[in-house]
C-alpha cells in the first residue's frame, strides 16, 4: 500500500455562484508534518471543512486510509481516525478540562451511550485523562471551569481535545493563533513528539513555525494549490512572495 | 513514544474522587425525600394536592433532561404526559386494571413517542424548534379533542377503574394511596434519572448542550442522542402521565393542552433548570401557590403567575435553585476560614 | 361557484387581519431575533380601545382606528423600553417564557377592566349587510377588511423599500452591528419599528373584534396563528409574511368550510411540515 493516508481528487466547491476550489487533488502521506499556508480567503479552512465533513463537496472524491469517505458523516471520519481541532476556541465552557477530556475518551472508545453506571466507573479514561492534561501542564487546571481559562490554555485543550482521540490524521486550524512566540513553540514540540506514523496538516500563519516544523508545504491561493515543496524551497520561492502580497 | 506515561498517581486520584463526590448523595437530597415523605403525617395535610406537587415535579424532572441536560426547549411536553395519561386511561376503561403493568405500559408507548419526535426534530433549532414542537403539541390536542368516539372529547373517558396497587392497597378519596404510589414511583424515577445524568451518557448530553459541533468532530452521535434524550424523557412524562391517571381515575384533554405544556416550563424554570431538583422545588412553588391564589381570585390568579414568571426572568435568571446556591456560596466565601 | 369564490374571499379578508396583526413581530423578529408572544395581547389591547372607544364615548368606527394604532403603539414602545430591551440578548426561550408571563398578566388585566364575557358592539350602519361585486355576494365589512389590509401591505412594503427609514429598518433587519457601526441609531430606529408594529397589531386587534369575537382569552387563542404566519413566512420578511397569512387564512376558511370535523388539524399538521421541510420559513434568512 503507498504511504498515502488522506487524498482528495478533483474536489470541487462552491457557495451559491462563488467557486472556491475548481478542483483539489490533494495527497498527505502517513507520519508526514505538512503546512498549508496561503493569504487569507486562500479556502485553507474551507479544505479542512470539506476533508472533515463539515461540509460537501460539489463533485470530487476523498479519500482516508485507502477508503473512499466522501459520503461518510463527520462521526465516521472521526472513528476512522481524522481529528481536527478549531481556528477559533470551539470547548466546552461550562464543563472543566478532565470533564471535557474525558468525554473524547468515551467517545473514543464507544462508552458514551452508558447511561447506567457512573462516569466515575470508567476508572481507566479518567487515569489517561488526567495523564493527557498533565502532558500539557493543565493538571492543575483539570477543575477549572473551561470558561474561566486563559486563552492559551483554552488553545491547548483544544489540542489536547484532538489527541485523546489517538488520530492517525491530525487537521490543525492554526494551532498557534493567539499564542505568545512561546506558547506557539511549545505547542509544536508537544506535537513533534506524538507517534510518528501520525500524520500531521496544519495552517499556520506563523511562518518560524511552519519552516521549523513542517516536512513539506502546500500553499494555496484563490482555491488552488499553487505549490507543494519543502519549506527551503517554499521560501525562496518567488512565487509565493507573487501570491502574497498580490503583485 | 508508544504509551503514555502515566500522571502522578496523587493526580490521577484526584479525577477519580472528583467524579465520586459529584454523583455521591448530598445530606439535603435525602432531607428532601425525608420532608417529602413526612408530608404525608402532618396533620390536615392534603394528600392528593401532595401527590399532584409529586407528579408535576416528575413532569418537570422530564422535561429537565431535555431543556437543562441537553439544552433542546420543547413548548410540547405535554404530548407525552397526555400520551401516558390517556394509555393508563385506556387501560383502566378497557379492564387492564392491574396499575403498575399498564404504568410501564403507558411509559413505553409515550417513548415510542418521543423517539419518533426526536428524530423528527433533530435537525431544527431555535424557533423553528418551538414552533415544531408547539405544533405537535396542538396537533394531538385536537385529535384528542374531536375523536369523541374515542377519546370522550371535552368530558374526557369515562368509567375508568384502577384496581389496588400489589392488591393491596385501593386508591381512596383521602388520597392515601395516591399520595404513596405517587412518591415511590417518582422517587424511583428520580433515581434512574440521578444515575442517567451522573453517567457517561449524561455527560454527552452535557457535551452536546454545550458545544453540539465540537460534539460531532468528538465523533458523537448527535442526532441519535436527541433521540434518545426525547424518549427517556417522554417515558417519564408518560409515567407521570399515567400517575395522573390513576391516582384520580379521570383524564381529560387538558391534560394535554398548550397550557400544559407552559405551565411545566414555567414550573421549571422557577426551579431551575440542570439541577434534577429544579422541577420538584418548582412544582412545590407553583402548584401550592396556584391553589392558594386560585382558592382567594379564581378569576385573576393567572396574573400573579404570570408576574411571578416575568420576575423569575428578569431577576433570577437561572430559577430559583442556582440562585440560592450562589447566594449560599457567596455567603460561604465571605466567611474567612471556611474551606474552599 | 359563486359559494367557492365567496369562501376565498372570506379567506382573504382572514388573511389580510392576520397581516396586520403578525408583520410587526415579522420584523422586530428578523431585527433583534426578539421572540414576542405578548403580539396578541397587543391585538387584544387594540380590540378593547375600540370598543371602548365606539361604545363608551360615541366615537365613530373611522375615528377609532388611528387612535387605537397610536394608543397601542405608545404602549408597546413603552413595554419594550421598560421591559423588552433588557432581553434582546437573552435566548430564545427566555423571550419566550418572559412574554408568556406578560401574556398571562394582560388577560388577568382585561378580565379585571372588562369582564371576562364576549364584547358586544355595534358596527356602524354603512359597513353592515352586503354588496354585490362581479356578482358575488360579499359582505360589506370583508370588503373592507381586503382593501384596508392591502392599502397597509402596500404602504409597508413601498416604505420599507422606497424610504430613508425604510433603508434605515432594512439595514438593521441585515445586520444590526454593522447598521450600528455606520453611525444609525440602532436603538431609536427600534423603538420606532417597535411602536408601529405594536400600532398595527392593536389595528388588526380592533379590525378582527367583530369577526373573531373579543374575550381575555383572545391572545391565547391568534397566538399561534400569529407564530405561524410569522414563521412560515420568515422572520424579517414583509413579503413572506403577507404570503403566508393570505396562504393561512385561506387555508383555514376553506378547510372550516368544507372539512369541519377536522378544525385546525389540518393547519397545525401543514405548518409542522412546512417547519420542518424549511426551518427559516418561506423568504427567512438561511432558507
Amino acid at each position: 500500500m503507498s504511504g498515502i493516508i488522506l487524498e482528495t481528487r478533483h474536489m470541487r466547491m462552491a457557495f451559491g455562484g462563488l467557486v472556491i476550489f475548481e478542483g483539489i487533488d490533494f495527497a498527505l502521506r502517513r507520519g508526514e508534518r505538512h503546512a498549508i499556508i496561503g493569504p487569507n480567503g486562500a479556502g485553507k479552512t474551507t479544505f479542512v471543512n470539506l476533508v472533515t465533513g463539515l461540509l460537501k463537496p460539489i463533485s470530487g472524491t476523498i479519500w482516508l486510509d485507502g477508503q473512499d469517505v466522501t459520503r461518510q458523516s463527520p462521526q465516521q471520519r472521526v472513528k476512522s481516525g481524522l481529528v481536527r481541532t478549531f481556528q477559533i476556541n470551539s470547548l466546552f465552557k461550562a464543563l472543566n478540562p478532565l470533564e471535557s477530556v474525558l468525554l473524547a475518551l468515551l467517545e473514543r472508545d464507544g462508552r458514551g451511550r452508558i447511561a447506567w453506571q457512573k462516569v466515575a466507573a470508567e476508572k481507566q479514561q479518567i487515569d489517561e485523562a488526567m495523564a493527557l492534561l498533565a502532558r500539557f501542564g493543565l493538571a492543575g487546571d483539570a477543575y477549572t471551569l473551561t470558561d474561566s481559562l486563559a486563552y492559551g490554555k483554552q488553545r491547548l485543550l483544544e489540542i489536547v481535545l484532538a489527541l485523546a482521540l489517538k488520530p492517525k490524521v491530525l487537521l490543525l486550524d492554526e494551532p498557534a493563533a493567539g499564542l505568545s512566540t512561546q506558547q506557539g513553540h511549545e505547542v509544536f514540540s508537544q506535537l513533534a513528539n506524538l507517534p510518528g506514523d501520525t500524520a500531521i496538516l496544519f495552517i499556520e500563519h506563523d511562518m518560524n513555525l511552519v519552516f521549523q516544523y513542517a516536512d513539506i508545504v502546500s500553499v494555496f491561493a484563490a482555491g488552488s494549490m499553487v505549490l507543494q515543496d519543502s519549506p527551503e524551497n517554499v521560501r525562496k520561492s518567488p512565487r509565493v512572495r507573487e501570491v502574497y502580497l498580490g503583485a | 513514544m508508544s504509551v503514555m506515561e502515566p500522571a502522578p498517581a496523587a493526580v490521577s486520584q484526584s479525577g477519580h474522587d472528583y467524579f465520586a463526590t459529584l454523583a455521591r448523595w448530598k445530606i439535603w437530597e435525602i432531607l428532601f425525600w425525608a420532608a417529602l415523605a413526612g408530608c404525608y403525617f402532618v396533620p390536615e395535610m392534603d394528600r392528593m394536592l401532595m401527590s399532584r406537587v409529586i407528579i408535576w415535579g416528575l413532569f418537570a424532572m422530564s422535561l429537565d433532561i431535555l431543556l437543562g441536560y441537553r439544552g433542546i426547549p420543547s413548548l410540547g411536553h405535554a404530548v407525552f404526559f397526555g400520551t401516558g395519561a390517556y394509555v393508563a386511561g385506556f387501560c383502566g376503561k378497557y379492564g387492564w386494571s392491574e396499575p403498575i403493568s399498564a404504568l410501564f405500559f403507558a411509559m413505553a408507548v409515550a417513548a415510542a413517542l418521543g423517539w419518533l419526535t426526536g428524530k423528527l426534530v433533530q435537525r431544527v433549532a431555535g424557533v423553528g424548534l418551538l414552533m415544531v414542537t408547539l405544533g405537535l403539541n396542538l396537533i394531538l390536542f385536537d385529535f384528542v379533542l374531536r375523536s369523541t368516539d374515542l377519546t370522550g372529547g371535552d368530558d374526557g373517558l369515562q368509567g375508568i377503574v384502577i384496581a389496588p396497587v400489589l392488591n393491596m392497597f385501593r386508591f381512596d378519596i383521602y388520597g392515601r394511596t395516591a399520595f404513596w404510589y405517587a412518591l415511590v414511583v417518582s422517587f424511583i424515577l428520580f433515581i434512574a434519572t440521578r444515575i442517567l445524568v451522573n453517567s457517561p451518557f449524561g455527560l454527552a448530553l452535557i457535551g452536546a448542550r454545550e458545544n453540539p459541533r465540537r460534539m460531532i468532530t468528538l465523533g458523537a452521535p448527535v442526532e441519535g442522542d436527541v433521540s434518545r434524550a426525547f424518549m427517556i424523557a417522554a417515558a417519564i412524562a408518560g409515567a407521570a402521565g399515567a400517575l395522573l391517571t390513576q391516582t384520580t381515575q379521570t383524564v381529560a384533554p387538558p391534560t394535554l393542552s398548550f397550557q400544559r405544556s407552559a405551565d411545566v416550563l414555567v414550573i421549571l424554570i422557577i426551579g431551575g433548570a440542570g439541577r434534577l431538583y429544579g422541577g420538584f422545588i418548582g412544582a412545590i412553588v407553583f402548584i401550592l401557590l396556584q391553589d392558594y391564589l386560585s382558592s382567594i381570585s379564581p378569576v385573576y390568579w393567572y396574573f400573579w403567575i404570570g408576574l411571578l414568571l416575568v420576575v423569575i426572568v428578569s431577576f433570577f435568571r437561572k430559577g430559583l435553585l442556582p440562585s440560592l446556591d450562589a447566594l449560599l456560596q457567596r455567603f460561604i466565601k465571605r466567611k474567612p476560614d471556611a474551606p474552599s | 361557484m359563486a359559494s367557492i369564490l365567496t369562501v376565498l374571499f372570506n379567506g382573504v379578508a382572514y388573511g389580510f387581519l392576520l397581516f396586520v396583526m403578525s408583520v410587526g413581530l415579522s420584523v422586530t423578529l428578523g431585527m433583534m431575533n426578539f421572540v414576542n408572544l405578548a403580539q396578541a395581547s397587543f391585538s387584544m389591547l387594540g380590540g378593547y380601545i375600540l370598543v371602548t372607544a365606539m361604545q363608551s364615548h360615541g366615537l365613530p368606527f373611522l375615528v377609532c382606528l388611528p387612535i387605537v394604532f397610536v394608543l397601542v403603539g405608545a404602549v408597546s414602545v413603552i413595554v419594550e423600553r421598560l421591559i423588552f430591551r433588557h432581553f434582546y440578548k437573552t435566548d430564545d426561550l427566555t423571550q419566550v417564557l418572559l412574554t408568556i408571563g406578560l401574556v398571562f398578566m394582560s388577560i388577568a388585566m382585561a378580565t379585571y377592566f372588562w369582564g371576562g364575557s364576549y364584547q358586544r358592539f355595534d358596527m356602524p350602519s354603512w359597513i353592515i349587510g352586503q354588496k354585490e361585486i362581479f356578482g358575488l355576494t360579499l359582505e360589506t365589512y370583508r370588503i373592507f377588511l381586503v382593501g384596508f389590509g392591502a392599502v397597509m401591505a402596500v404602504a409597508l412594503i413601498f416604505g420599507l423599500e422606497r424610504t430613508q427609514l425604510g433603508a434605515m429598518v432594512r439595514a438593521c433587519v441585515d445586520n444590526r452591528r454593522v447598521a450600528g457601526a455606520c453611525g444609525l441609531n440602532t436603538e431609536l430606529i427600534f423603538a420606532f419599528t417597535f411602536a408601529i408594529g405594536g400600532g398595527l397589531a392593536g389595528l388588526g386587534g380592533a379590525l378582527s373584534a367583530n369577526l373573531l369575537g373579543l374575550d381575555p382569552n383572545f391572545p391565547l387563542r391568534y397566538l399561534v396563528y400569529i407564530l405561524i404566519v410569522v414563521s412560515v413566512g420568515g422572520m424579517g420578511t414583509i413579503t413572506g409574511t403577507l404570503i403566508a397569512a393570505l396562504t393561512l387564512g385561506i387555508a383555514d376558511v376553506l378547510g372550516k368550510y368544507y372539512f369541519p370535523q377536522f378544525g385546525s388539524f389540518i393547519i397545525y399538521l401543514l405548518t409542522v411540515a412546512f417547519m420542518l421541510w424549511r426551518p427559516h420559513g418561506l423568504l427567512g434568512r438561511g432558507a
